[in-house]
């Protein structure tokens, strides 16, 4: 048995995300390698070699990886395949558009998100927003798995002692080009790797009223998210949401301002260790998931919850 | 040019999924069914096309049961032109899913798809992407904005780190992100006039695919629940639990 991980990486860091998959993939069991595809990314493959656990890192380095486009990276992971049991990535917009193409591919039905590993051939997911769990077994050759983040611990780097490998490229299949990125740059932590979480909803009026949040969020090394409302009326960017069809998150604390709590909003952040919620109305679905309900006018208890914190010395 | 448009019919997105008592799935006996919230946003960026001039004509087609008709004719109140119906009951997985959309495709000779991002039954986020790859198409995945402009599809995608631009060749395969559009209403005539369109009718088949999932599903249970807590009074009251209590700040 051998398992293969696909990094998820800018060329120059590894990303997080990917040292989740890795301890999905450790649990899998027999030897683990990891894939790097890219351009000038040398140094991706060598912080991946340190990960604990890790075998072989696989370097294929050549323009046509340079940003990651599904249709070269699907076409580089049908020419590895063959040498593994299974392949995973992490269930992250790269990992999302990537796998089920190699998927088709090497005609494999991928198993999507998994929270859990059973053993090599059966695995926990989450279906219908999370309302319910599915064990499914799957006997296809090669697996292709997605990794929900939040699910498995983060794999030590530093200690490992992989060896970098050189992997001839695929070719560019010509079929997509990269134009370019507005990404949200920030100072804050990510949302999905963050220790504590703080969203907005519609309850937040604008997106002139989210510093209120932010004043919090940089008290506590927050990360800032926000249901699907609130970003859909332009408060915050997109990649801010949480939910179903946003991102996974499970923080030691979730704060939920003005949020509802939707089916589709709790989906994503339920699996939380503490969640606080804030909302004028103690009718609101989220008051039912949280540990510590406020039931009050944000707009007052949010800027007394920043004083509040500045008072105890939280922050600086 | 002809645009093909995929919809799923599932669990009405406002209705708490309920596992069965046996574990074998989630009871859909009774439950109010509907398009795929994504799949409506489909419909309405293929009938985009057709009013901007771009495409002539938009096909919906859904895969399942024989009440997967009631789908289509929600597509076809929305303005699509006509629909196509696979029978087939029991489970559905993206990869054959994936085949009989591709079966399709050489029938239809569409120049695009327009699929979901994502299914909120099944939550999969696959389908798109593997008839890409069966079909050898370019792929723009969970996208918010989309032009095309001759046979250059350029497109916006929102991705984790915020938003992504791409350039593709036409054919091509696109998939939905919440933000593409506001989907449309049917109008009380145009549900009138959906009766009278026509929706064909396949098999799996017919399309020479064997549809049989291969994923075995051994259970499906309800998540571990979460009690309510507490309420607190005031903001100080709050910030002393987090700190005192549940020791997370
Ligand atoms: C296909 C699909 C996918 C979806 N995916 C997601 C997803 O991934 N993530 C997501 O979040 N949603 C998602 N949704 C949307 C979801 O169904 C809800 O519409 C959304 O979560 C509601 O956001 P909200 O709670 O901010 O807004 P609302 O439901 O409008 O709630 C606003 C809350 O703010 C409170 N409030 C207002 N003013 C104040 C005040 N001054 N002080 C205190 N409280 C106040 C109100 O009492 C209310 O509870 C999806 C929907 C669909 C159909
Ligand atoms: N049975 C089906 N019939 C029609 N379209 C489907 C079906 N299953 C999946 N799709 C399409 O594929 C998209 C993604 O579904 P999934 O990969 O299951 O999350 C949906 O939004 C639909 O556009």
């Amino acid at each position: 048995m051998a398992v293969l991980i696909v990094a998820e990486h800018d060329n120059s860091e590894l990303k997080p995300a990917t040292l989740h998959a890795v301890t999905a993939g450790l649990a899998i069991g027999g030897g683990l390698e990891l894939l790097v595809a890219g351009h000038d990314c040398a140094g991706v493959a060598e912080q991946a070699a340190s990960v604990a656990g890790v075998g072989t890192v696989k370097l294929a380095d050549a323009p046509e990886y340079a940003n990651g486009l599904a249709e070269n990276m699907a076409r580089l992971l049908v020419q590895v395949a063959a040498d593994y049991t299974h392949v995973l990535a992490p269930a992250t917009t790269f990992g999302k558009d990537v796998m089920p193409r190699a998927a088709a591919l090497l005609d494999t039905q991928q198993i999507s998100d998994i929270s859990e590993v059973v053993d090599a051939d059966t695995f926990v997911r989450p279906i219908y927003a999370g309302n319910a769990l599915a064990t499914v077994q799957s006997s296809d050759a090669v697996k292709l798995i997605t990794v929900r983040t939040t699910a498995f611990e983060a794999a030590e780097t530093g200690s490992g002692s992989g060896t970098v490998t050189a992997l001839g490229a695929a070719g560019d299949a010509g079929l997509s080009r990269y134009v370019g990125s507005e990404l949200s740059s920030s100072e804050r932590p990510e949302l999905t790797s963050a220790r504590v979480v703080i969203s907005g909803g519609r309850g937040m009026q604008s997106g002139e009223n989210f510093p209120l949040i932010e004043a919090v969020a940089d008290r506590l090394g927050a990360a800032v998210g926000a249901s699907r409302a609130a970003v859909d009326a332009g408060y915050v960017p997109n990649d801010y949401q949480v939910g179903q069809t946003g991102k996974v998150v499970a923080p030691e604390l979730y704060i939920a301002v003005g949020i509802s709590g939707a089916i589709q909003h709790l989906a994503g952040m339920k699996d939380s260790k503490v969640i606080v919620a804030i909302n004028k109305d103690e009718e609101a679905p989220i008051f039912q998931v949280a540990d510590y309900g406020l039931v009050a006018d944000l707009f007052k208890a949010v800027p007394e919850l920043e004083e509040e914190l500045e008072r105890q010395g939280y922050g600086t | 040019m002809k645009v093909l448009v995929p919809v799923k019919r599932v669990i009405d997105y406002n209705v708490k999924a309920r596992v069965k008592a046996d574990q074998t799935g989630i009871e859909l006996a009774n439950v109010k069914m509907s398009m795929n919230p994504f799949d409506e946003i489909s419909v309405e960026e293929a009938l985009r096309l057709r009013e901007a001039g771009i495409a002539e004509e938009v096909v919906a087609v859904s895969i399942g049961e024989q009440k997967c008709q009631e789908t289509i004719r929600t597509a076809l109140a929305m303005g699509a032109d006509r629909g196509i119906h696979v029978l087939h009951d029991g489970e559905t997985e993206p990869l054959a899913v994936a085949k009989i959309l591709r079966a399709l495709a050489e029938k239809e000779e569409p120049k695009v798809i327009i699929l979901g991002k994502q299914a909120i039954d099944d939550d999969c986020n696959q389908t798109g992407q593997m008839l890409a790859a069966l079909l050898g198409w370019g792929q723009a995945t969970f996208i918010s904005r989309l032009e095309i402009a001759g046979d250059t599809v350029s497109a916006t995608r929102e991705v984790d780190g915020g938003l992504q631009n791409i350039e593709l060749a036409l054919p091509v395969i696109l998939t939905t992100d919440l933000r593409l559009n506001e989907p449309r209403y049917a109008s009380l005539p145009n549900i009138m006039k959906a009766k009278r369109k026509p929706i064909d009718q396949y098999t799996p088949e017919d399309l020479e695919v064997d549809p049989a999932p291969r994923l075995r599903v051994l259970r499906v249970v309800e998540p571990p629940g979460r009690e309510a807590g507490v309420k607190v009074e005031t903001v100080t009251e709050l910030v002393d639990k987090l700190r005192n209590d549940a020791k997370v700040i």
